[in-house]
Order: structure tokens, then sequence, then C-alpha cells
């Protein structure tokens, strides 16, 4: 924001400014649902002056489908398809966040084996969703090339995802207590090749990029916001960490067995977009070297807990066990011995904190499950860090922060 | 991290600040859960922020629950704020009557407060007070109805081309 | 794809001679300029057949028009919500002739897993449809394939098919104006 300008909060979302216009005119310009500038569907009608924007107003809530509700129907192993389409650009974390919730609430423990597996597809899960969000970046200042080389990346990171779920984007990955079978042969192969080749394409990405004059002399500036604003408004993720704010759930909490591994949480200075672009090149970097420790070091053990209360039993046993078959038909219809009680879990998703505050009632579905979505959250910030400045930064902010309309309207 | 405050000198220094203001404490999953009448609510978050030892300083999440059966207590809002500097988490809930669902709202101390103040109300209809500007935000404002409460249902009522004994509704 | 069967050109001195309505479905076939009405999930499975793995460039429709006055084919692609329904209906009335509609994804079909109380049930309840793409969401050569079903369409549209009383009672059942004439409700 500049200092020659003085800011008041009107209305609850409206920021106007009492700046003398050019010549006294102020046009409402609606950078509407659907526009190319905004990755998904929101609207902010902005009042500006010739370039420069006064206020803006935001609608959201054109792609709302009332997960929440949903999720009072669904049983509890249904669910893990809700939660792919959160956050669809890196769904393994939102399956296996909520994953997680559903088994602190039942008090499980998951194999070591098992958690290195987690934590190698939620690194995976990240790096793909920080390529769209780069790529993207670079995309809105013209750079086109840098888009292709990243999504045939995130081709292969979907042959990994393939290999291990069968599907590319909505994974329902996992099951409570671990996951549905070990790491095939062909993944250990596509894993191998894919840590060998993928840095050098992203090093030339970032030489394209990083040090580019022109991209700099554009998003040096662009939407910034200060650490105690940012932290005013629940930021978390990247976004507050290119503000100075070092919190990373990883850190902080560890969970799945993050506390075995050592990496650095990159932290930018001025929360403004290049801030944003560098700290998630880093965190691609710092998921890679996660990925080598946990690969490298992936014990033996079984892929799975052992709970037949809640993890279906194979079908060899089902056919000729009769616990097997009880077990199996009272998962398949919901009878599972959930305890009533409250949790709140959260992981470090894609774009910060998701949170998942799951109350159980001891019924087939939840009583009630609210997801923290981090970019619902921090999307209300977009007005105050777009006063003042041009057209053409805040179509770049919009992309910087990364917000997924699946994530902001649930 | 560890973790530098632990849950019993929590609960000692807020019951010693609000004492009869909290109605229940309880620790599911080691978690503090503070139960406070709804008309405190402002004043503790406020005090929690600026005490000098807590610094709970962070709004994480801010939801609520529809309770039908239980009569005078029928919403419950639940806040959870965490310190940030000493690696803490509370949870602290609140319960209003569905006759007159009011609570005070903590925009003057989180600006995030905001658009979860909002989806809280376009859920449940439980009215913020001093909210700068408490309209629906996910859903139409055209809708008449609270969806999330329990009294209705998922589908969309009003329609007439699927039917329902195929469906196990 | 873009080859037209018994397209005979007959080439002569400094000219050619072939037939108009093939010559020129040639020619709409091989340049349609989608209008990416991209809203969730389905929408990034899209721009993954955009980017070089499975190109659709080589079908000449790299070039993203998202001005619906310029557009040839609206690729629907994520789920529509009754909010966003008026919406996407002016997008389709603001695209000139002839145009397409493709739904990708069970959510733009039908409503997809969200039969919810704020979810449209599939877009052709505000909007006549020609090819729907199922999947959740669908691979990228699904998508293709929906593509080349319009291509079909393209190629057989002929000159006149847009002012039949065929086209006329389609859009009329969706109270959509044609030439500028409202339709009484």
């Amino acid at each position: 924001m500049s200092t020659w300008e003085e800011e008041k909060i009107h209305d609850g979302g409206i920021y106007e400014s009492s700046l003398d216009t050019i010549d006294g005119s102020i046009a409402t310009l609606n950078l509407g649902p659907t526009h190319p500038a905004t990755h998904g569907i929101f609207q902010n009608v902005l009042k500006v002056d010739g370039e420069k924007i006064l206020s803006s107003e935001q609608t959201i809530g054109y792609i709302h489908r009332a997960f929440e509700k949903i999720a009072e129907r669904r049983p509890y192993y249904q669910l893990t398809t809700l939660t792919d389409r959160l956050n669809y650009c890196s769904s393994p974390i939102n399956n296996i966040g909520y994953l997680m919730t559903v088994e602190k609430l039942i008090g499980i423990e998951i194999p070591k084996r098992a958690q290195y597996m987690r934590v190698i597809i939620m690194e995976l899960a990240r790096i793909s969703d920080h390529l769209v969000c780069n790529a993207v970046i670079g995309v809105d200042t013209g750079a086109l090339t840098g888009f292709t080389y990243l999504f045939q990346q995130r081709e292969k990171i979907y042959d990994l995802f393939e290999e291990v779920c069968g599907a590319r984007l909505t994974t329902n990955i996992g099951r409570i207590g671990g996951f549905e079978r070990d790491f095939s042969p062909a993944f250990h192969e596509k894993l191998k090749a894919f840590l060998k080749d993928f840095p050098t394409v992203f090093n030339e990405f970032d030489t394209l990029l990083s040090r580019n004059r022109i991209f700099m002399d554009r998003t040096r500036g662009a939407g910034p916001i200060s650490a105690e604003r940012a932290l005013e408004y629940s930021f978390t993720g990247p976004n507050l960490r290119a503000a100075g704010v070092d919190y990373d759930v990883r850190v902080m909490e560890p969970y799945c067995s993050y506390e075995d591994f050592d990496f650095d949480v990159p932290v930018g200075t001025t929360g403004d977009t290049y801030d944003r672009f560098q700290v998630r090149q880093e965190e691609i970097r710092q998921s890679l070297r996660i990925i080598h420790q946990a690969y490298d070091k992936l014990p033996e053990g079984d892929y799975k807990a052992d709970v037949p209360e809640f993890y279906l039993p194979p079908k060899e046993e089902v056919y000729n066990n009769m616990e097997a078959l009880i077990f199996h038909f009272k998962i398949v219809m919901g009878e599972t011995p959930i305890p009533v009680g409250e949790v709140y879990h959260c992981v470090e998703g894609g774009n910060g904190e998701l949170g998942f505050y799951l109350i159980s009632d001891g019924g087939r579905s939840p009583y009630r499950l609210q997801y923290r979505r981090p970019c619902f959250i921090y999307y209300q910030a977009y007005p105050e860090m777009i006063t003042g400045s041009s057209i053409s930064d805040a179509v770049l902010t919009l992309s910087s922060m990364n917000v997924i309309a699946g994530e902001l309207d649930a | 991290m560890e973790r530098k405050l632990t849950n019993d000198l929590v609960i000692e220094r807020i019951k010693g600040q609000f004492g009869s203001d909290i109605l229940s404490v309880e620790t599911p999953y080691d978690l503090i859960t503070m139960e406070v009448s709804s008309n405190k609510m402002h004043e503790i978050v406020d005090w929690l922020k600026k005490d000098e030892t807590l610094k709970i300083a962070f709004l994480t999440n801010l939801g609520g629950v529809h309770y039908p059966e239980q009569k005078g207590r029928e919403f419950a809002i639940v806040y959870h704020l965490q310190s940030m500097m000493n690696n803490f988490r509370i949870r602290l809930k609140a319960y209003v009557p569905i006759e007159n669902p009011e609570i005070d709202s903590l925009v003057d101390i989180y600006v995030g407060a905001n658009w979860m103040e909002r989806e809280t109300y376009d859920f449940y209809g439980i009215i913020f007070k001093g909210h700068p500007n408490l309209t629906r935000i996910l859903n139409e404002d055209s809708m008449d109805y609270f969806p999330m409460r329990k009294e209705y249902r998922l589908e969309d009522e009003t329609r007439e081309d699927k039917d329902d004994t195929f469906f196990g509704r | 794809m873009g080859k037209i069967e018994d397209l005979e050109v007959f080439n002569g001195e400094g000219y050619q001679l072939s037939r108009l309505d093939k010559v020129i479905a040639a020619a709409r076939a091989n340049s349609v300029w989608p209008l990416p009405f991209a809203t969730s999930c389905c929408g990034i499975e899209y721009m993954g057949s955009m980017g070089s793995n499975y190109d659709v460039a080589r079908f000449g429709m790299e070039r993203m028009s998202f001005s619906p006055r310029q557009a040839d084919l609206l690729i629907v692609a994520g789920t529509i919500s009754k909010k966003l329904a008026p919406i996407l209906k002016q997008v389709y009335e603001q695209m000139s002739e002839p145009k397409w509609v493709l739904s990708v994804g069970a959510c733009a079909s039908s409503g997809g897993i969200f039969d919810t109380y704020s979810v449209l049930q599939g877009i052709d309840r505000v909007i006549p449809v020609d090819v729907y793409v199922p999947g959740c969401p669908p691979r990228p050569e699904q998508i293709i394939d929906g593509i080349m079903k319009i291509h079909e369409l393209v190629k057989h549209e002929g000159m006149r098919n847009r002012y039949s009383d065929e086209y006329k009672a389609k859009l009329h059942k969706y109270n959509i104006e044609i030439d500028g004439k409202k339709i009484d409700k």
C-alpha cells in the first residue's frame, strides 16, 4: 500500500480510499466470475481511477457444493472422495489429512512404513500444487513456456499417483489405517526416474524466471502485505511465510513422522508476489529433499495398521473366515465402532493449515465435519493487498496467492 | 517443537482471571475445550490476545454446530485459537438458544473473523452483533432458509425428476 | 480428425473448384476456438490436455478465446452451481453463431456426486448441449475424444442449419433469444 493515501475500512470488506482522482471520475470494473485472469470462479468488482484501484468488493460462492452438509450424510470411509475436491491440485494431502483426523479420533497408530509412504505421497502432491501456481504466475506475466515444461513434469507425478491409487487428479488415496496396497515395483522405477529427471527441468524453469529482469520488475512490490496484517487475517502457508513468519505445521506440530526428516522452511521479507513465487520455488526443493530422505530410509513393515474393525480384510479371508466376513459386512454397512468425541487435526496443505474439526456421536456419519480452509481465510485480505496498485498488479497478486475455487467455497 | 505452556497452567491462569464465566473445562484428545458464557466471549478472547504469558493471538477457526435436542442451547459456536509464540492451541465454545441466536462479533479483535462469521451466519442463522456486513457469503442472497440446520435435507426440495424409492432416502 | 471425406478439388490455371460447404466445413473443423469455462477439478484436467503430453494445439485449438464473441466452442468443465447458472446462460447467449457446447465431467453433465441444494443438476437445464464427456475427472484423452465428436458435428453443420425450425425450437425450449428478439416466457 502506498503511504500517500488515507485508507478507511468501509462496510466490512470494501476498502475505499479518500484519494483525489485524476479527473474526478471513478469507473467500475467487473473482474467477473468468468475471467481468464482469475483462475477460478470468484468475482471482484473494482472501482478504478484510470489504472489505479481504489476499492474492491468480492463475491464468492459460485461453486458452493455443500461439502459440510454432505459430510453429515455419508459414512466415514466415503468422505475421502469428498475431501479430494477441496484443493484439487493436491488432493492426496486433503485425503491423508482427513484420514489422520479419523485415526486420531479412533486412537489408532499407523506403522512406520505406512507413515513414510504417506510422507512421500504428500510431498509429491505439494510439489504438484506449487508447480501449478508458479507456472500460472509465469503465464500471467506473459511467460508461456514455463507452463508447458512444468505441466509435462506434472504428468509424471500423475503417473506416480496412478500407480498407487488408480486415479490422476482426484485420488482418494489411503484408507483408515494405511494404504490399500503396497508400492508396486513400477512405482519404485517411476519414482527413481522422477527424482533423477525432475531437478534438471525445474532448474531450467528457475533460470527462466527467477533472475529475469522483466519478471522481477513485474512482481516486486505487487500486492505486499506485512506480517502483522497477515497474522490478523489468519494467514497460513506460503503466503504467511512470504510475509516473514515462519509458521509451518510440519515443524510446529509434527505429524506422520515429519520429525524424522531434516528440511528448511523458506521465509520471505515483504510478502509481495516475488517473495511468494520464491517461497514456493524453495519449498519444491525442500519437498524433493524430504522425498529423498523418506525414500532412502523407507523401513520394512506393513503398509496398514491391524484394525479389522475399520480396515477391510482381504477378500480371501472374507470368503473363508467368519470373523472377517462379519467385519467386512459391518464396515461396508457403516456400523463401525467410532467413539463419541470431538477432535481437531490439521496438516500443512499446499496453501496453509488445512484443518478438520470432527464431532462424532458414535453413528455412521460424522455429526459435524468442518473444514478449516486456508484459501477461504486468506482471500479476505485481497482488497487490502491491491488497493492503490494497478490492475495488472492485482491480476498477478491473485494468481500468486494460489486461490483454488474448490477450497474457497467448499 | 516442545511446548512451553501446559494445559494445567493455562487453565489455572484463565480461571484465575475469569473464574465464574468458565462454565466447564474438558481436555478431549489433549486440547483444552472451555465452555464460556456467550456474553463474555469477546472479553475473554481479547484478554487472551493481550496477556503476556499466554499470547494466544491467532484465530485458527470459527464455526457453528446445531444440536436440536438441547433446548435452550441449540447452537454452539466453536472458536479454535492458537499461540504461535508458545505453540499452544485452545478451543472455546459458547452456546446460544435458537430463539435468540446472538453473540458479539470478533471482527474488531481479528480481522480474519469477518468471513468466518458470515459463513456461520449463512449456514445457521447465528447473528454476530457488531459485524460490519452480515450477509450471505456462499449461498445465494435469495435463499430464505439456513441450510446447515439439522431439519433441512441435503437435496434440493423442489426437484421433481428423482424417485426417492430408488435412491433409498 | 480434420480430413473431410469426399472433398474433391479441381485445380485449374489460377483457380480451384470445389464445393463451398465442404471447404467451409474443413476450415471450421480445423480451427475451433474454445472458450474454457473451467470451474473446478475438470478444469485442471482440461489444462493438462492443453499441455504438451495431450496437446490440443494439433487440432488448431490452442488459441483459447475468453471473449464469447470470438469463440466457437463453449467447454464447460466443472461443477456449475445455481448461483453461476445465469452467468453461464449469459455467456452462451453472447456467443455468436455457429456455436457448440461441450459438457466435460460428471458435474456439468448431471450434477455429478453433488446432489445438493446448491448445485445445478446438469447444465442442460439452462443451455443446449451437444456432446457430454463423462468422468470424474475425465482423462485428457476422453476430453479429446469429446472434442473429436464435436468436430464431426462441425463438419456436417451445413450452411443453413442455424436458420432451421428445429434449431429455433431447441432454443425456444431454453428461453434463449434469437436474432435479438426476446422470447416471451
